[in-house]
């Protein structure tokens, strides 16, 4: 692997719901650049993981850096950590009482405070970027479920984060729109954005990721190249996951 | 989207009027019309030849009375649209003060969740006839520096009191029923939580509680009459005076008109600011 500035850093965070621990121990560094795909089944903490980088969960116990900076300390800035990384849920979660472009814009005006004119233009430029530009005055519910999931992309890289979470992004959509999320993102991915992507599209982990983390019952338990991991898994929980995926003709 | 959902949107699209139901089509509506006319007409041959209608009618519908009355009645109500105005402005902020109290996560906040708590319980477990007496009376009686006499004023602050322990019950339900997704999107963008309560949270809350909120507000229009027990001649005590110098009953009718030709528009602007939200964010499009 190339040498690169580490843009995060978990160092064994754990994380329990009452007496249900969720992660247990989890280790994890991602370069600048770099785009690291969580996999794993059902429940195994793959979304409690990104819900902690971005401080929506507070860990128990474990330290979580960002660009060197721990964010999990008791006195910093939620807020503020939160401007620096972008997170794009499942169930897209767009604002149902806004326009498409004042979903994108509400955080750039009221967050970082740019001049409505500012906001707007750039929020356009994106939209266009994403083939989005007719829809910016419609609201989430007249969009396809594509749509709304690039919207809510594109709300999040409004912000201009350093760190993208993405959680399982296509797992809600029509298996005809997954393929136009998925170009968005290997776009951002050829763009040189820092990634973190739970999924289960292994096709699209395989083609993507510069590293692919086999998450079980709340530890990595084995990372490498998607090559490595999806042809030569060496354990053998690894092995029986992807196993069942190929049964369930999802590689 | 998919077929199922179209479908749905359509479905609530026609739901828009409830009273017009079906009526679709020039033969449809001319049935209902002939069938509206037939049925009153019967209702008013009916009651107009049953025993005792004149005595009703000379009793409650003098037609030179209500003419009389109606001016002074009329614009004693000038003073109920004044009382509510008033209460419906103050209601509508003080009651989300305490909803969104009521929500303050953490422990730190314990007391002020427990106030809201207490308040809430306080003033909707009183008859509202006793908060504007016991304030009516009670607060001038003090004879406080500073603390104003005029019963009108505490009456509107029993209203005020009152209501807002309800509408915060309506705003609070309509808080709990956004989904916490919608806040957890609007903190990871870095919005702070007055600020996701501001933009995010209450608009979406507010849009679900007007039908009810409404309904309150119809309440305390009736209510305001309420306040003519300490005093002040609105509506419903000119009418009293009214009836008392004439022994019929015709002014109360006129107020009672009254009271009801405020509330009829009201009720349908309401449906018509549903239907609007409705349309804006899903069937009708952006505009
Ligand atoms: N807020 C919560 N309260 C209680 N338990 C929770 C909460 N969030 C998650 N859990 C539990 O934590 C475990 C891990 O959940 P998580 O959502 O992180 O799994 P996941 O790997 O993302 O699964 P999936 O692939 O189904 O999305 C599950 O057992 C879940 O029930
Ligand atoms: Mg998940």
């Amino acid at each position: 692997m190339r040498a690169r500035a580490t843009a995060l850093k978990l160092e064994a965070v754990h994380k329990s719901f009452g007496s249900v621990e969720v992660l247990r121990g989890v280790d994890l560094e991602v370069g600048e650049h770099e785009v690291v795909c969580l996999i794993g089944a059902s429940g195994s903490g793959k979304s409690t993981l990104l819900r902690c980088v971005n401080l929506l969960e507070r860990i128990d116990a474990g330290r979580i850096f960002l660009h060197g900076e721990e964010i999990t300390r008791r006195d910093v800035d939620v807020n503020a950590v939160r401007r620096r990384v972008g997170i794009v849920f499942q169930a897209f979660n767009l604002f149902p009482h806004m326009t498409v472009l004042r979903n994108v814009t509400l955080a750039t005006s009221r967050v970082l405070h740019k001049p409505r004119a500012e906001a707007e233009a750039e929020a356009t430029a994106l939209l266009e970027r994403f083939g989005l530009a007719d829809k910016r005055a419609e609201y989430p519910d007249r969009l396809s479920g594509g749509q709304q999931q690039r919207v809510a992309i594109v709300r999040a890289l409004a912000m201009q984060p350093e760190l993208m979470l993405l959680d399982e992004v296509t797992s809600a959509l029509d298996p005809e729109l997954v393929a136009e999320v998925l170009n968005v993102i290997r776009e951002l991915a050829d763009g040189g954005m820092t990634m973190v992507i739970a999924t289960h599209e292994m096709s699209f982990a395989r083609d993507t990721a510069n590293r692919v983390c086999f998450l079980d019952a709340g530890r990595i338990l084995e990372q490498g190249p998607a090559e490595e991991i999806f042809t030569h898994p060496r354990e053998p929980r690894t092995q029986q996951f992807l196993e069942r995926i190929i049964a369930a003709g999802r590689l | 989207m998919s077929a199922d959902a179209e479908t749905g949107r359509g479905d609530r699209g026609d739901r828009r009027s409830r009273i017009l139901g079906d009526l679709r089509g020039t033969r449809n509506i001319g049935i209902a019309v002939t069938s509206t006319v037939v049925f009153f007409v019967v209702v008013a041959v009916v009651i107009a030849n049953s025993a005792g209608w004149p005595e009703v009618r000379k009793a409650f519908f003098d037609r030179k009375l209500f003419g009389d009355s109606f001016p002074e009645v009329g614009h004693a109500f000038l003073l109920n649209i004044r009382i509510f105005c008033i209460a419906e402005a103050l209601i509508l902020v003080f009651a989300l003060a305490i909803a969104v109290l009521r929500g303050l996560p953490g422990p730190v906040l314990f007391p002020f969740r427990l106030l809201a708590v207490l308040y809430t319980d306080l003033f909707r477990g009183i008859p509202t006839i006793l908060v504007i007496y016991i304030l009516g009376f009670g607060a001038p009686a003090l004879q406080l520096s500073g603390v104003p006499n005029s019963p009108l004023f505490w009456g509107v602050t029993a209203l005020v009191l009152v209501y807002s322990a309800y509408v915060a019950e309506v705003y609070r339900a309509g808080i709990e029923s956004v989904h916490p997704s919608q806040e957890a999107a609007a903190r990871s963008l870095g919005l702070s939580r007055a600020q996701t309560l501001r933009y995010v949270i209450v608009p979406q809350a507010v849009r679900r509680v007007i039908p009810p909120l409404l309904n309150d507000f119809i309440g305390l229009q009736k209510d305001s009459a309420l306040v003519a027990l300490i005093g002040p001649i609105e509506a419903f005590r000119q009418s009293q005076i009214d009836v008392a110098a004439t022994f019929n009953y015709t002014p109360y009718m006129a107020t009672a008109l009254l009271f009801i030709l405020l509330t009829i528009p009201l009720a349908r602007l309401t449906d018509w600011l549903i239907a609007r939200d409705r349309r804006r964010q899903s069937a009708g499009g952006a505009r």
